[in-house]
Parts: C-alpha cells; sequence; structure tokens
C-alpha cells in the first residue's frame, strides 16, 4: 500500500495555497495527514498535487475576543487538549480533545482537518456543532463565513468549492453557567465513534443543543425548547429526540444513539 | 571464575540462588527489541534490489480467460504460464478419504478466493511496483461462488474443485459407544455456537527477500518463517531444486502464531522470480494483503450435545463440527490440521463414556485457514465449556459442578482420554479450585446479588482446557502432512575463548528462547549467561528441525541443548581430570568449574586447553572436542499436556452492550518452568489474542465472497485498554516424560478465554433469559440477544408532549 505519485507544494500563504488549488483540478490539501495519510496509500486517493498547509503561520493563529475565541485551521487536537489554545467553553473542547483517537493522532491531527473531511464520526463535527460555530473559508476570489450546519452537508461532503480552503473555526462564548456533555461510544478506546451525543446548554444566552453525531451523515442538530428542564434526559426523551432529528438507523443504532445522547445530557447536568 | 555467586540480587529485586532453570531471568534479546534494534526482514537491503507486488484476483471465483500486460512492461510482469519448472504447493494428508487439492503459485486456470495471486509485477519501488499492478487486466469468467461452509456441504453447491464431486477435504469421526448414552441420560442440552473467521495479527506481516547467489549456486531466501527448514524443503519440492541449493535465513521475526509456519505462494514466486531476472527480489506484505487473502484462520461451526446423568456428572458429548478450510490446502499442516483434530481434542479434561463427533474440513471460495494461537482448540474449548456450563444451568446448578464432577482425577494419571489423548500429569480439580478461590467466586455471586448501582449486570465464567505441546512421531505420522517431526538436534560447542554456541533449527520470536536454552545451558556447564549465544533462524547454520509450532521448543529444542550440554559436560570432566590428575568419578561440574579432589579448574580454561594447548591434552581424549550435535526425543511422544482454569468476571451494560472485563484469573500447570516470568509473558500475550477472538475480531465475507475489512480500522483489535490485566497462579506438576519435567505452554493463553468471557456473559445475561453462542461478542449482538428475549414490539407508545412544528418537542417539559 503505497501513494501513486504526486507533486508536493508548500505555500507559504493561504492566498497563495487557494492559487494552487485553483489551478490544479487534481490537488488535495495536506493538513495533519491523519486521514489523508491512510488514504493515500490505500490508494482511494490519487492527487496530482499535495498542498502542504500545516507551516502557513495565519492557519495556526489563534484569537479571542468577548463574543468568542477564533482558532485557526492547523491548529493540532492535541493544542486543544493542553489548554494551550483559548478554549470560550471553559475547558469543555478540552475535553473532548482528550478523547479523540490516540494521542499520537491528536499531536497531528487538526482541527480544520477534521471538518473539512466531515467524517460523521468525528469528534469535533459533533461537539462544534452543539456550539453554534462558524468556519471561515478563503478562495481564491475571497473569502466567506458559513455557519458550521452550513458547511456541512453530508458523509464527508462540505460546502467548500475546489479552490477553497477553511482557515479558521469561530466559537462563541459560553458563559460560566454554561453545562455540556459530550458521550461518545466506540468499540474500544481510539476507535471510530458509533454514537456520539452532545448537548450544550447555556441559561444566559438561551441556548440549548441536543446533538446526535455518528450518524450515516451529517449531525442531527435538535434546537431544544425554552423551558425544556436543564436535567438529564430519561429513555423515552431520548428516543423521542432522535425521532425529532428524523434519525433513521436500525434498532441497535436506534438504542446506542439514544444512549449516547442520556449520557451525554447526564454529564451535562451532573450535581 | 565463571561460576555465578551462590546468592545474587536478580534485577526484579528477589533473591536469586540460580540462573538456570526455574529463574525469573530477563530476556537477553529484548536489548535489541526493546531498544528497537531488532532486523527484521524489512530492514534488508541488497544491491539492486527490486519490489515485487502482485495482481490478486477481485473476484473469489471465477475463470481465467487472459492477463492482458502492456507491452511496455514485459520482463517484469509474470504469470502463471511463465513459471516453468515449477510445481503447485501440495499439502496432502494421509488420512483416509482426504482429497488434495493443489495450491498454484500463480492462478492459472482458476482462482478460487479473493486475493489468489495471478500476477507479479517487479519495479524499483513498492510504490512503482503497485503501478504496474494498475496497468494489468484481468480477463475473468465469474463463476457461482460459495463463501458459507454450512452451504458447501449441501448437495448442489458450486464446487471449488469440481473433479472432487463436493466440497470435503475430508470426514473425520469417532463413535465410542454413543446410543447407549440415551438410556442412561437424565438431562441433555444441544447448543448450535459458531467462532467467526479471524486474521492472525502479527505485528510484523510476512515478508520475503530473495537472491540467486551466483558463486554458491544457491538460492538464499530471507523469510519472516517460524519453520526456515520447513521452508527450505518446500521451496524445493516447488522449486525443482536440491535443499542444498536453497539457504533460508529467517531474521528477527515480528510475531509468528502460526501464520510464519506457512509456505506462501509469494515465496515460491520470489524465489522463481529472482533467478530469472537476475536481481534481488523483495516483498513486503502489507496489512491489506495480510487481512483480506493470508492470514486467515479460526472459522469453525459446531452442533454439540452434552448428555449428564442427575447429579451432573457429563455422560457424552455428541458433535457435528464444521471447518471452513478455505479454497487449497495450506503447506504443511493440511486443511484438515483444525477439523481433524476437533473429535481428538473435544473430551477436553473430562472424562466421561459415551461419545460421537464428526468433522467436515470444508472448502469454500476463501482464503485457506491457517493454523493459529491455539489451532482448533479455542473453537473446541469455546464449544465445550459454554456447552458445558448450559448444561449446568438446565441442572439449576453452579456451572463448576459439572466440571467437578468430570474432570479427570489426579489419581487417574496418567491417563487416556476417550480419544486416546495421553495425559500425562496433572490436577485438573485443583486448577479449578484454585481459580474459584483466586477470582472470589463467593464474592461475585453475593455482589451480584447486590446489583450495580449503574444497572450493568455482572457475571462470572470459567473454562478449562488442556494443550497437547510437542506431540512429535507418533502423533504426525498418523497425520501423514508433509513434515514429521523425529528427533530434535542441537549443536553446542565451546569457543576457544570459553564461550559457549548453542544452534538450534527452531526460531524464536517471542518465545524467548535465547534466554531460557540459554538458562538450560547454564545449568548443566555453568557457563553465565553473558557467554553463552543462540545460533537460529538459518538453514546454513543449524542442524535441520520441523520449526517452532505446537509449543514444542522448550520441551524438543530445550531437551536437545540438554542432550548436547551433557555430552559437552562428560567431554570436559574428562579432560579435567587428566588436566587435574584425579579420576574421572572424582570431578564434578559445580557453577562453571570443574571440581577434583586437589583442585579446580575453569570450565573455559578446559576450552582453553582444547583449541589453544592441545598438547596438553589426555592422549586418548575425544577426537570429537568440544562441539556436539545432539538428538532427543522425549520419553514418550505423544506430547504434554499443560492446562488450566481461566476465570473471568465481566459487567455488561444492557442498554449499549458494551462490555468491561472487571477481572481475569489464569491458574495454569505447564510443568516445570525454565522462566517463570516467560511464562507469564506467553500467557499473557495468548490472553489479549484470546480477548481478540472472545470480543472484536471478524473477518466477514459477503455472499460474493468478497472480505468485508481490509484495514485495522473495519478488523478490530483489542488494544491495551482492551485487555484486562491478569491474575496468573502457576502450579508446576512435572511431565513423566521430560528432560527437566517442562510441558508446553506457548498456545494457552489464547485457547481459553472466548469461552470463560462468553460464560461470564451468559451468567450475566441468565436473568434476562438471553444467551450467546457466537464468538466475537460484539456489543451489536448483546444488545440484539436481549431483544429478542422481549415481546414483540408493539406500535410506539403515545407521546406525552408530541413534537411542535420546529421538531423539538419533549415528554414531560
Amino acid at each position: 500500500m503505497k501513494p501513486v505519485a504526486f507533486a508536493y507544494a508548500r505555500p507559504a500563504s493561504v492566498g497563495e495555497a487557494a492559487q494552487m488549488l485553483a489551478a490544479e483540478p487534481g490537488a488535495k490539501v495536506l493538513a495533519g495527514g491523519q486521514t489523508l495519510g491512510p488514504i493515500l496509500n490505500l490508494r482511494l486517493a490519487q492527487p496530482a498535487l499535495l498542498i502542504d498547509i500545516a507551516r502557513i503561520p495565519e492557519l495556526a493563529a489563534v484569537g479571542e475576543d468577548a463574543d468568542g475565541a477564533t482558532i485557526g485551521a492547523t491548529v493540532t487536537h492535541a493544542a486543544i487538549e493542553d489548554g494551550r489554545v483559548p478554549d470560550p467553553t471553559g475547558g469543555f473542547l478540552a475535553r473532548v480533545a482528550r478523547g479523540i483517537a490516540y494521542r499520537a493522532v491528536r499531536t497531528r491531527g487538526t482541527i480544520g482537518g477534521s471538518l473539512a473531511h466531515a467524517d460523521p464520526a468525528a469528534d469535533w463535527l459533533s461537539c462544534l456543532s452543539a456550539l453554534g460555530t462558524q468556519v471561515y473559508i478563503t478562495g481564491a476570489t475571497g473569502t466567506r463565513t458559513l455557519e458550521l450546519d452550513t458547511f456541512v452537508r453530508g458523509t464527508m461532503e462540505t460546502a467548500l468549492a475546489k479552490d477553497e480552503l477553511l482557515t479558521a473555526v469561530r466559537i462563541p462564548r459560553f458563559s460560566p453557567r454554561a453545562r455540556f456533555g459530550f458521550h461518545k461510544i466506540c468499540r474500544k478506546a481510539g476507535e471510530f465513534a458509533e454514537a456520539i451525543g452532545v448537548v450544550a446548554y447555556d441559561p444566559e444566552s438561551a441556548i440549548y443543543r441536543a446533538v446526535a453525531g455518528a450518524t450515516n451523515g451529517r449531525p442531527l442538530v435538535l434546537a431544544l425548547r425554552a423551558g425544556v428542564a436543564a436535567k438529564p434526559f430519561t429513555v423515552a426523551e431520548a428516543e423521542h429526540m432522535l425521532q425529532s432529528m428524523r434519525y433513521a438507523g436500525d434498532a441497535y443504532e436506534r438504542q446506542l444513539h439514544a444512549a449516547a445522547l442520556r449520557r451525554a445530557s447526564e454529564l451535562a447536568f451532573a450535581p | 571464575m565463571l561460576g555465578l555467586p551462590a546468592q545474587s540480587k536478580g534485577k526484579w529485586g528477589s533473591p536469586v540462588t540460580d540462573q538456570g532453570i526455574g529463574a525469573r531471568l530477563l530476556r537477553k534479546e529484548d536489548e535489541r527489541y526493546m531498544r528497537g534494534r531488532g532486523q527484521f526482514v524489512g530492514d534488508i537491503r541488497l544491491a539492486g534490489m527490486q519490489e515485487v507486488a502482485f495482481v490478486r484476483s477481485p473476484l473469489a471465483h471465477a475463470r481465467i480467460k487472459g492477463v492482458r500486460i502492456p507491452p511496455a512492461h514485459r520482463g517484469r510482469v509474470f504469470i502463471a504460464q511463465d513459471l516453468t519448472g515449477v510445481s503447485a504447493i501440495r499439502a496432502d494428508t494421509s488420512l483416509p478419504g482426504f482429497k488434495s487439492s493443489l495450491q498454484p503459485v500463480l492462478a492459472a486456470d482458476k482462482v478460487r478466493y479473493v486475493g489468489e495471486l495471478v500476477a507479479l509485477c517487479i519495479a524499483p519501488t513498492r510504490a512503482e511496483a503497485e503501478d504496474v499492478v494498475g496497468e494489468i487486466a484481468l480477463d475473468l469468467d465469474p463463476l457461482p461462488v460459495v463463501a458459507d461452509m454450512l452451504q458447501a456441504r449441501k448437495p448442489g453447491a458450486p464446487m471449488v474443485h469440481e473433479h472432487w464431486g463436493d466440497n470435503l477435504y475430508l470426514t473425520s469421526a469417532i463413535d465410542v459407544d454413543f446410543e447407549a448414552v440415551k438410556a442412561k441420560a437424565a438431562v441433555s442440552v444441544t447448543k448450535e455456537l459458531r467462532t467467526s473467521r479471524q486474521v492472525m495479527s502479527p505485528i510484523e506481516g510476512r515478508g520475503v527477500v530473495a537472491q540467486w547467489h551466483s558463486r554458491l549456486g544457491q538460492l538464499i531466501v530471507h523469510t519472516s518463517t517460524q519453520q526456515p527448514h520447513i521452508v527450505r524443503s518446500g521451496l524445493a519440492e516447488c522449486l525443482g531444486l536440491d535443499e542444498g541449493q536453497i539457504r533460508v535465513v529467517a531474521p528477527d521475526v515480528g510475531g509468528g502464531f502460526g501464520y510464519k509456519g506457512i509456505l506462501l505462494p509469494e515465496e515460491i514466486a520470489l524465489a522463481w522470480a529472482t533467478r530469472k531476472v537476475g536481481a534481488p527480489l523483495r516483498w513486503i506484505e502489507d496489512r491489506r494483503e495480510n487481512l483480506t487473502a493470508n492470514a486467515n484462520c479460526r472459522e469453525h461451526h459446531y452442533i454439540l450435545s452434552a448428555y449428564a446423568d442427575a447429579e451432573g456428572r457429563l455422560l457424552a458429548l455428541d458433535c457435528e463440527a464444521t471447518v471452513d478450510s478455505g479454497a487449497y490446502s495450506a503447506y504443511p499442516f493440511s486443511a484438515c490440521l483444525e477439523a481433524g483434530q476437533i473429535a481428538s481434542i473435544l473430551p477436553g479434561v473430562y472424562d466421561f463414556p459415551h461419545y460421537r463427533c464428526r468433522a467436515y474440513s470444508v472448502a469454500t471460495n476463501k482464503p485457506p485457514i491457517l493454523p493459529y494461537r491455539g489451532v482448533a482448540r479455542t473453537g473446541v474449548c469455546f464449544a465445550l465449556e459454554v456447552t458445558l456450563d448450559a448444561l449446568a444451568r438446565k441442572l439449576g446448578s453452579e456451572p463448576n459442578h459439572v466440571r467437578f464432577k468430570s474432570l479427570v482425577r489426579p489419581e487417574q494419571m496418567p491417563f487416556d482420554n476417550i480419544a486416546k489423548r495421553h495425559f500425562d500429569s496433572g490436577d485438573y480439580p485443583e486448577a479449578l479450585r484454585r481459580a474459584i478461590e483466586a477470582i472470589g467466586f463467593a464474592g461475585v455471586r453475593e455482589r451480584q446479588r447486590r446489583g450495580e448501582p449503574d444497572g450493568r449486570r455482572v457475571g462470572i465464567g470459567f473454562a478449562m482446557y488442556s494443550e497437547q505441546a510437542g506431540h512429535g512421531t507418533s502423533v504426525y505420522a498418523a497425520w501423514g502432512i508433509p513434515f514429521v517431526p523425529g528427533h530434535e538436534a542441537a549443536l553446542a560447542r565451546f569457543t576457544p575463548d570459553g564461550g559457549l554456541e548453542l544452534r538450534i533449527g527452531a526460531h524464536s520470536h517471542g518465545q524467548g528462547l535465547e534466554t531460557t536454552l540459554s538458562q538450560v545451558a547454564h545449568s548443566i556447564l555453568g557457563v553465565p549467561h553473558e557467554r553463552i549465544r543462540l545460533v537460529h533462524g538459518d538453514t546454513a547454520t543449524t542442524p535441520y528441525s520441523t520449526g517452532t509450532w505446537g509449543s514444542r521448543c522448550m520441551i524438543m529444542a530445550g531437551g536437545a541443548v540438554a542432550a548436547a550440554c551433557d555430552e559437552l559436560a562428560r567431554r570436559v570432566l574428562a579432560i579435567a581430570a587428566k588436566l587435574l590428575q584425579a579420576k574421572p568419578e572424582e570431578v564434578r561440574l559445580v557453577a562453571g568449574e570443574v571440581v577434583g579432589p586437589a583442585g579446580r579448574i575453569a570450565v573455559a580454561d578446559v576450552a582453553r586447553t582444547w583449541y589453544r594447548r592441545p598438547q596438553d591434552l589426555p592422549g586418548d581424549v575425544d577426537p570429537g572436542g568440544l562441539e556436539v550435535t545432539a538428538g532427543y526425543k522425549a520419553k514418550r511422544d505423544t506430547g504434554t499436556f499443560s492446562y488450566a482454569a481461566h476465570a473471568a468476571v465481566v459487567a455488561i451494560d444492557p442498554e449499549t452492550g458494551e462490555l468491561e472485563i472487571m477481572d481475569y484469573v489464569v491458574v495454569e500447570d505447564a510443568g516445570v518452568l525454565v522462566n517463570p516470568m516467560i511464562a507469564d509473558g506467553q500467557i499473557i500475550g495468548g490472553m489479549a489474542q484470546g480477548v481478540g477472538t472472545a470480543l472484536y475480531e471478524e473477518m466477514r465475507f459477503d455472499a460474493q465472497g468478497q472480505p468485508l475489512a481490509a484495514t485495522l480500522s473495519d478488523y478490530l483489535l483489542p488494544g491495551p485498554t482492551e485487555v484486562p490485566e491478569v491474575r496468573i497462579e502457576h502450579m508446576e506438576t512435572p511431565s513423566p516424560y521430560t528432560r527437566f519435567g517442562q510441558k508446553g505452554l506457548g498456545e494457552g493463553g489464547a485457547i481459553a478465554p472466548p469461552a470463560a468471557i462468553t460464560n461470564a456473559v451468559n451468567d450475566a445475561l441468565q436473568g434476562l433469559g438471553a444467551e450467546l453462542l457466537v464468538s466475537p461478542i460484539t456489543p451489536r449482538r448483546i444488545v440484539e440477544a436481549i431483544a429478542r428475549t422481549r415481546p414483540p414490539p408493539q406500535a410506539p407508545a403515545a407521546v406525552e408532549s408530541p413534537p411542535g412544528p420546529d421538531g423539538h418537542g419533549l415528554p414531560g417539559a
């Protein structure tokens, strides 16, 4: 299992990278390479050109203000896990990061790569869908901003055009009273998720969302009605939520996703 | 001073009085392994070496109408028609009724499984070789596929080898007065059980570097094998060369487990092609080849009935077993090693009077089934021990009640069981008693009565087995496979400076033989470990051996090294007696010195005298000197039987099917342990693979014979976090038949875990009425087994607060 021959480029800026993408239809972007590497080796991807963005300084930039934080696309899971970047959720991002695959993967894998790949089983996709995240995009002809919900179109499908790069994510700031729960069910430590449940609740900004992730498509996001009690869901409630999300899966998968949702709510609302 | 101090402090902290047999000596080989300094086939670079990639069949069953090779690639792509003078691999047994399959090196007329080799492609790098593979077009005419072994047994099923008339390599049968049980049994159960097809997953896959050495007129094949001498015989047979024209070198090997005991068509293809193209060739198996085409194992199906009297004493077993042996009989162990052994190993550690078993070795359009650590025992132990627990439940008794009533008792040893297996020694009930004690059985039952605050269900399960090891000529002559082990040979010699060199034809690749055989030699000659070297893994420098398989090395290579060292000791003593001016009967070997009535001389000084100062030697000295090749066979060659009781405690989340192994105990008896620490390592390593069989590993195929896992994200292996800390107790009942009373134990750790864990799962789910009879036990299988016990679903209950228009209502909100 060795890749087909490809050309390799290391652009110095996002603009240059976007120009390269526009110029070479057979190009692929390489960030941490934690998915692209195996896919190349399996020859499932046979790009003519790999554009390595890992060393573009602006993509590694982070920043924060009163309303939230911006995290560059090539910030690694490990950097988030270690608290080396701003966390507008008061520690929830670090907790989620800690559960992504193995440390070796987290050391190289990037938040932008994870979102741009849009594997339904990815932790960030589900987690950030619950937080009202926006993604910043730069193309050969300009920039734009999309809600994460809009950005992800399906299994490994995004709104990125051929010449566009995801450059950063923007995560809103939550109040100190906010509660979060993330529960992942997988066959073994570090394995791809079979079901993910996420709950984000902030009484000060009236945010209350539940997400079912690792479904066979994009994360299913449910904005919970004002007045819904901030307490752990019952089994019936979790099953009902899945129904409301129009979740389609067999009996076992439904039971798993309901359990993930319920356990996320227990984590969020643990006394 | 060559001898060791009488008492020293070991590196592990406990006092050590002896560095020989029984010492927990740290492994010598770990110095290179743990520092990343091992040298594997993949580390070999030869000048001008080219890389090989194979075109493999994309279909499970098809006629080959043509292979289109672009003209640009002529001379570096070879197909079956190019392999002049090469014979197919033939691994027959002499068992009556066996049907022979010829495994082509490259498929010629037909392909019989996905991944079968069709063409060999050569390029400077592997990536470029894969580019060439991508340009070869196969013209295949699909044939009906038989991918399921039970379907394959049915009349009218598509035939893998048409001239057979069916798909049966072999049907094995035994009947010991079975019908008589029906009048006597008070209770019986019948269970249908299945173990999934697995893939052996050594960290290092297979790899071959082949070169033709024109000066020596010799083919030199570096290959990742555990049986270099057997590979040489197989290569010679298939290539039509003299064995002397072939040298096989097995460098460091990154895990064997049985997979590295197989002669692969890849090895033959490279050995042929290197001479053809005049350049060294290398093929390194990748994980996709390993998973989808090569290292398949373990797929069994059982319909098993157990009969007992009212007191719970086992009276009979009645079994119909089917093994999916795949498309070809693999060399050297044949397609029947699994099913052909089931009838003889199914009785396990029990004594009962009536027995019937039929076992079918079935051909399908899947890769050949290969022997994996434990070989048939893992499936057999699973079927038997899970059924025995079901029998106990039907009797309303604790599971071990039936075991205690039925185990072979120590006073019966040595014991010939109902299948004519000869158990050499042991105390089976004591092992079970110790396991019950160690796992805290009563405490677990109490905990189950209390229930778990988190809603999980706790269960406890036991399983026992015995493991035949080091079985030799009499057993394998009856099998009649391509090799029959005879006397095992070892060479021992002193170097001129008093070091000791041992040479064996078996191979060490994780077993720790570089350490344990050093311990054997040290026990006899007293040479310090740092002066003892083990040479192995090269047909040019080692005596013939059938290699490392069947947990035989500590018995056979250990016995042979001891025999060679005994003879060396005799010769050293004879020389030393003269040098000490003593009578032969007055001198003794003590801690590396020969001690006489009036003086002493270090063994190393005797060696120096032999090599460097022969003028000082006695006139009647043994001219063979200080180099000995000795052969060894156990007093009785039917094998040693190590055994164990495993106990597992699991907790199951009935909502998600997630399972945690909370505790695991192994009480094991492998006779005299040469190095208890290495024995622990063998058990722990085997245990990890047993957990894989029990809970994770499953190589599925669709109805068209397409493998459904091509990477390790589809084929799950347990990792460090999935394998529990196992608590091990040793019993050490010597074998009466081996040199030091040692028994083989290399496979046992992988035999019982699926049975013990499944019994624990069924104990946990008993209250729900659910039962699992298949490995691996996945979360889905648990959840679905529980769901099947519920009444059929009714219409969904009315929701108190229906969803609002925006779809986010919540009941009770």
